[in-house]
């Protein structure tokens, strides 16, 4: 009877479809951030993750406001936003005039001023501003799920066709350069994909929190393998457990979605940080403790 | 495929590398200042300078990432912008070692461009990666992360990556520095590897000696090309002290001036 009781706390939200749909696009963001994220956290990118979230949000505004409050223009919007602060940041950090990150750090408090200040014209502004920032995943539309699923497995795609050009340019551009690979196009082709990770994942986790997702799981998995193609797959496990995890708890404890989910990743990495086999904080104190189980 | 330029067709009567009158500037200032040589096939030579003397700067002029201000440079006939068989080795500290990759891993990516684009390894791939390690004795550690393995052994993976690569011409980059003797004798040994397989080699070091004993021959360079030759007659008191300026010691003892250079390389942490 116990059983049956526990079964039934897994499916009573699964009979609101909107708690069905709520999984479907929590479950994409978290594959899709979690394998892109392999590269953001090995390409020391994780700023610039951050950043360019908070970039596109006058690109939402607009289409938000043009659109009525339909998503599918926001979705656009933050497309056509995130494509071109992507391509803006990666052509100022190639030139250097002033240091990449102060550069990226103008951008993307300029670009989140005037995305607030184009949402603080309307006037139940409060509301879709906390909806943009934190995420709104219990109202995805099945027309989202399409949409992120779709632009998703683009960027899975694009990961799989070009994995060992992007692995040689992260670990050693000198010899992408070297083997004549086309180094730029490749890095924009990168920046894009996390463009398109972004908004993917906007309505799910919001904009102030979409690096968690970005970051969280794959350097979580990090800790537990030493290839690249693993650390992947552990992340996307670890992204859709949180996604999964977090839903349920927002719903049981009524708690925002966004925060539950990144609050669920944050937790699996506190416990992977400590307990990590060979790489863990407790591991190494144990082994610390035995002079003998020295290297 | 169009996203990728086609490697350079190889003219063997040229010579494997032409440098001529080759200058480099950086926001005005020269980084290399008017340097012409040529090299043999299969030969071992030294690049000897102090801190800032040009030679990551030539190393790149001639894998073909930094461009010349004046002059040329060929790698068997051609620019070397279009070839593949060019192997620029960094320095063990422009790489990330914590990156979750293993030896086996980092030998293949030396074949990526043999591979070619939407291809996978195939089992060809795989027997040239194991031959590559077996060639500098790693075979046995391919399954390692790469952060695990000592200095030298690092310095001989990549090695062995080159070999993946099939370069005819190797740039090693202060491939000694930091390292122990034995692991010094031990990249030293794999450079004798190189020299059976026809390999050209240019290698840039601080060490002097080791330059003079185990060399073919020997370039001192500071920004200009001082000598370029057998060890013997290259090294002189008057062409170190013009290579070193006065940061070079010579002292004279009873065999001759012993060389002193405390113009070298930051960190000597032994790995």
């Amino acid at each position: 009877m116990v059983d049956l009781s526990v079964f039934h706390y897994i499916t009573e939200p699964l009979q609101y479809g909107f708690m069905v749909r709520g999984l479907i696009a929590a479950v994409i963001v978290g594959v899709v951030c979690a394998v892109l994220g392999a590269y953001v956290v090995l390409r020391r990118m994780a700023f610039f993750g951050d950043a360019l979230a908070h970039t596109i949000l006058p690109g939402v505004a607009v289409g938000y406001l043009l659109g009525g409050g339909a998503h599918a223009p926001i979705f656009w919007g933050g497309l056509a936003a995130g494509v071109l602060a992507a391509l803006g940041i990666g052509a100022i950090t190639k030139e250097g005039q002033i240091k990449e990150d102060a550069a990226i750090g103008i951008i993307f408090a300029g670009m989140f001023a005037l995305g607030i200040a184009i949402i603080s014209t309307v006037r139940s502004y409060a509301v879709d501003l906390s909806h943009f920032l934190f995420g709104d995943v219990l109202g995805v539309s099945a027309n989202d799920i399409w949409l992120s699923g779709a632009f998703g497995a683009i960027v899975l795609l694009l990961i799989f066709v070009f994995y060992k050009e992007f692995l040689v340019l992260s670990f050693d551009p000198i010899l992408a350069a070297t083997l004549r690979l086309p180094v730029e196009t490749l890095r924009y082709l990168l920046l894009l994909m996390i463009a398109i990770t972004i908004v993917v994942s906007i309505q799910t986790v919001g904009v102030a929190l979409l690096v968690a997702m970005l970051v969280t799981p794959a350097a979580t998995a990090s800790l537990l393998t030493k290839r690249l193609l693993p650390m992947m797959v552990i992340g996307a496990v670890i992204g859709v457990i949180s996604a999964v995890g977090g839903l349920y708890a927002s719903y049981y404890v009524n708690i925002s979605s966004g925060a539950a989910i990144v609050l669920f990743a944050t937790a699996i990495f506190i416990v992977v940080f400590l307990f990590a086999p060979q790489r863990g904080v407790i591991w190494s104190w144990l082994v610390s403790r035995k002079p003998t189980a020295g290297r | 495929m169009g996203l990728f330029a086609k490697p350079a067709q190889h003219s063997d009567t040229a010579a494997v590398l032409a440098v001529h009158n080759v200058s480099v500037h950086y926001n005005g200032l020269a980084a290399l200042d008017d340097v012409s040589f040529e090299l043999d096939p299969g030969e071992r030579v030294a690049v000897v300078g102090p801190n800032g003397a040009g030679k990551s700067t030539l190393f790149k002029v001639i894998a073909g990432l930094l461009h010349v201000t004046h002059g040329t440079v060929t790698v068997r006939g051609h620019e070397p912008g279009g070839h593949v068989c060019i192997a620029y080795i960094p320095q063990r500290s422009q790489i990330d070692w914590a990156f979750p990759v293993n030896v086996a891993d980092v030998v293949m990516m030396g074949r990526i461009r043999k591979i070619g684009f939407l291809r996978w390894p195939s089992a060809y791939d795989r027997r040239i990666v194991r031959e590559s390690l077996e060639l500098v004795d790693m075979a046995h550690l391919a399954g390692r992360q790469i952060g695990e393995l000592s200095g030298g052994q690092q310095q001989r993976v990549f090695i062995a990556r080159a070999l993946a690569q099939e370069a005819e011409l190797m740039l090693l980059d202060e491939p000694l520095t930091g390292l122990d003797v034995k692991s010094q004798q031990d990249i030293m040994d794999v450079m004798n590897v190189l020299r059976q397989r026809g390999v050209t080699v240019l290698v840039s070091t601080h060490d002097l000696s080791l330059a003079a004993e185990a060399f073919d021959r020997l370039m001192l360079l500071n920004r200009k090309l001082i000598g370029f030759g057998k060890a013997t007659e290259v090294l002189t008191p008057e062409r170190l002290a013009e290579t070193y300026g006065g940061k070079l010691q010579l002292l004279p003892t009873g065999q001759g001036a012993f060389v002193f250079d405390n113009a070298c390389c930051g960190d000597h942490t032994h790995g």
